[in-house]
């Protein structure tokens, strides 16, 4: 984490002052996103440089979906299988997916390339089914547009 | 009737989001205007003679909440803009974040002036990608301009405005808990009394809105309230951002003027049921709002007080449309599986009785049901009614109840037969 320190100080100069708990949650996700997970040392870190209780840091991780306490694959895969996906073929490509990659949700490939996740509702319901990997939102997915997609993410 | 638009004004292109095009609509005159013109109060008495209820789901009126807060009462105010959406069927806020970005910062920043806001923050999802991007890019362009910041305009106002991102959480939709969320902790949603508007974020008076609600701001304070009360209802005044999907041959965000017809919204202007089906059912604000019959949305028009005095609610806009052929029992298990996943686990009623619904309907869908599993769904949802502290154990009771007294010949078929009288499927097949 330490490397992040100097980003770190500019975030805390964008809150009110008084407001260093509430950097739990985006400097947590600062560290997810550059290592991956957030690892025990960088709860440690945290605490140090926050200040906060070490059991508000735990809480956040525990509760909150996206945190993750290890490491996944390259491609994170999450096909959302609530109602408007649902009634739009979500279980369909769900099957595909777990016959196509081999594993089912909540694992992950061999090679470390993708982790299948099943979520709840990524508020694109207009063009459902979605399907989010890593950080973008895929539309109106078929199993023919996934296989194509799949195959370019190494 | 007419179809008045107050939000989506402009042409959808590759760059109608960014701040030169929003000030060519226009954009940031509003604000010069009340920052030169207008005192907070005015501004305030604006909002509450508009009427405009919130569009988040619980239809409060904004005005009533903006009139708790003292505006010389030695306190720090908080804004905060509620862009959470995680409401399933609902994607109207999304819209707004990722089409008019400027929109909801200009609306704020009047916001923050009308309750003498210093500090105010968007809590947008952590899911949401593209529009944290298109919004986070229009606070950037904001500050540039010095529509945002210290001395806004050569003016001695300042409001700064921070995006919280969130990690994966329905229950931060509630404003409580959101609140709590940005102060870093688990978002267990807190009692009332007190009021946000008394004791909210670090326990100081917050005003949570909605995004809609909040985009709104700008045309009531530039066209004065009694122009938005010309559109709407009298008790209802205003457009409604509606977000259809499902088996709906053209979902999307569609604006309509409250009062519009409901058949016509969805033969006409959505282009009906996709596939040629017939319509089955309607859940018309997300899925904590009851479900309603095509028969029973027939004579009905897009008023909350309508569809409430028809048992439902037009909630946050989220409708899903349901196709003829669509089995029930595997929808209501699709929606518990949600409120099992999503129950913060603070209130007992909740913790215990999402994942006891959640255990019967997957057992009935497994074909394990027993007789008395549909009286027991029933039972449990009674006992989540107005025993938790958020909503989330009261919606969910509804979606059960709402499915069950609709469709409980299909429970019992289900239960009897061992498997759907309707072949079990959720997807609308075309070819069939």
């Amino acid at each position: 984490m330490k490397h992040l320190v100097a980003e770190f100080d500019a975030i805390r100069a964008r809150f009110p002052s008084g407001f260093d708990s509430s950097l739990v949650v985006p400097f947590l996700r600062r560290i997810q996103e550059d290592r991956g997970y957030v690892a025990d040392s960088d709860i440690d870190a945290l605490v140090d440089y926050l200040r906060v209780p070490r059991i508000q840091i735990e809480e956040v991780l525990s509760y909150y979906t996206q945190f993750r306490r290890k490491p996944i694959g390259r491609w994170h895969v999450q096909a959302c299988r609530n109602v408007s996906c649902s009634l739009l073929g979500a279980d369909r490509i769900v099957d595909h997916l777990t016959q196509k990659l081999r594993i089912r949700p909540g694992e992950t490939t061999g090679d470390g390339r993708f982790t299948l996740s099943t979520v709840e509702c990524l508020a694109s319901c207009g063009t459902a089914p979605v399907v989010m990997i890593n950080e973008t939102c895929h539309e109106c997915v078929t199993p023919q547009k996934l296989d194509a997609l799949l195959e370019t993410l190494t | 009737m007419s179809n008045s638009k107050l939000l989506m004004t402009f042409p959808v292109s590759a760059t109608s989001h960014t701040l030169v095009e929003y000030r060519e609509r226009g954009g940031y005159a509003t604000l010069e205007k009340v920052l030169r013109q207008m005192t907070p109060t005015q501004v305030s008495a604006e909002i509450t003679a508009s009427g405009i209820q919130g569009r988040g789901g619980a239809a409060f009126p904004m005005g009533r909440k903006w009139g708790v807060v003292h505006l010389n009462d030695g306190q720090p105010h908080y804004l905060c803009a509620n862009a959470d959406e995680g409401e399933p069927g609902t994607f109207k806020d999304r819209w707004i974040l990722e089409n008019a970005p400027h929109l909801l910062v200009e609306s704020m920043v009047i916001a923050a002036y009308a309750l003498q806001v210093r500090n105010a923050f968007v809590y947008i999802r952590g899911e949401f990608d593209l529009p944290y991007r298109r919004l986070a890019a229009a606070v950037d362009e904001a500050y540039q301009a010095g529509y945002l910041g210290a001395r806004i305009l050569g003016t001695d106002v300042s409001c700064d405005l921070v995006i919280y991102r969130g990690a994966g959480s329905y229950v931060c939709g509630e404003a409580s808990a959101l609140l709590t969320s940005i102060e870093g902790r688990k978002p267990y949603p807190r009692n009332r009394p007190p009021r946000l508007t008394v004791r909210g974020l670090y326990q100081r008076p917050t005003v949570v809105n909605n995004v809609e609600t909040l985009a709104n701001i700008v045309g009531i304070v530039a066209n004065g309230a009694q122009a938005f009360r010309a559109v709407g209802t009298a008790k209802n005044p205003g457009t409604r951002l509606i977000s259809i999907s499902g088996h709906i041959s053209r979902p999307g965000v569609y604006e309509i003027e409250v009062g519009y017809p409901w058949s016509k919204f969805i033969h006409e202007d959505c282009g009906g049921v996709s596939g040629g089906r017939q319509l089955k059912a309607v859940i018309p604000g997300g899925i904590s709002t009851k479900v309603l019959t095509a028969a029973e949305i027939e004579p009905l028009h897009l008023d909350n007080q309508e569809v409430e005095a028809a048992g439902s609610s037009l909630g946050s806009g989220g409708m899903i449309v349901i196709a003829e052929g669509t089995c029930m029992v595997r929808l209501l298990q699709v929606m518990l599986r949600f409120y099992h996943h999503e129950s913060c686990g603070q209130c007992t009623p909740c913790r215990e009785g999402m994942g006891w619904l959640h255990r019967i309907i997957d057992r009935v869908v497994a074909g394990d049901g027993r007789p008395e599993d549909i009286e027991r769904l029933y039972q449990i949802s009674a006992w989540n009614d107005g025993t938790t502290i958020c909503g989330m154990g009261d919606a969910a009771g509804y979606a059960t109840s709402g499915v069950l007294n609709k469709f409980r010949d299909e429970f019992e078929y289900f239960i009897d037969n061992k498997r759907s009288r309707l072949h079990g499927n959720l997807e609308c097949l075309a070819s069939s």
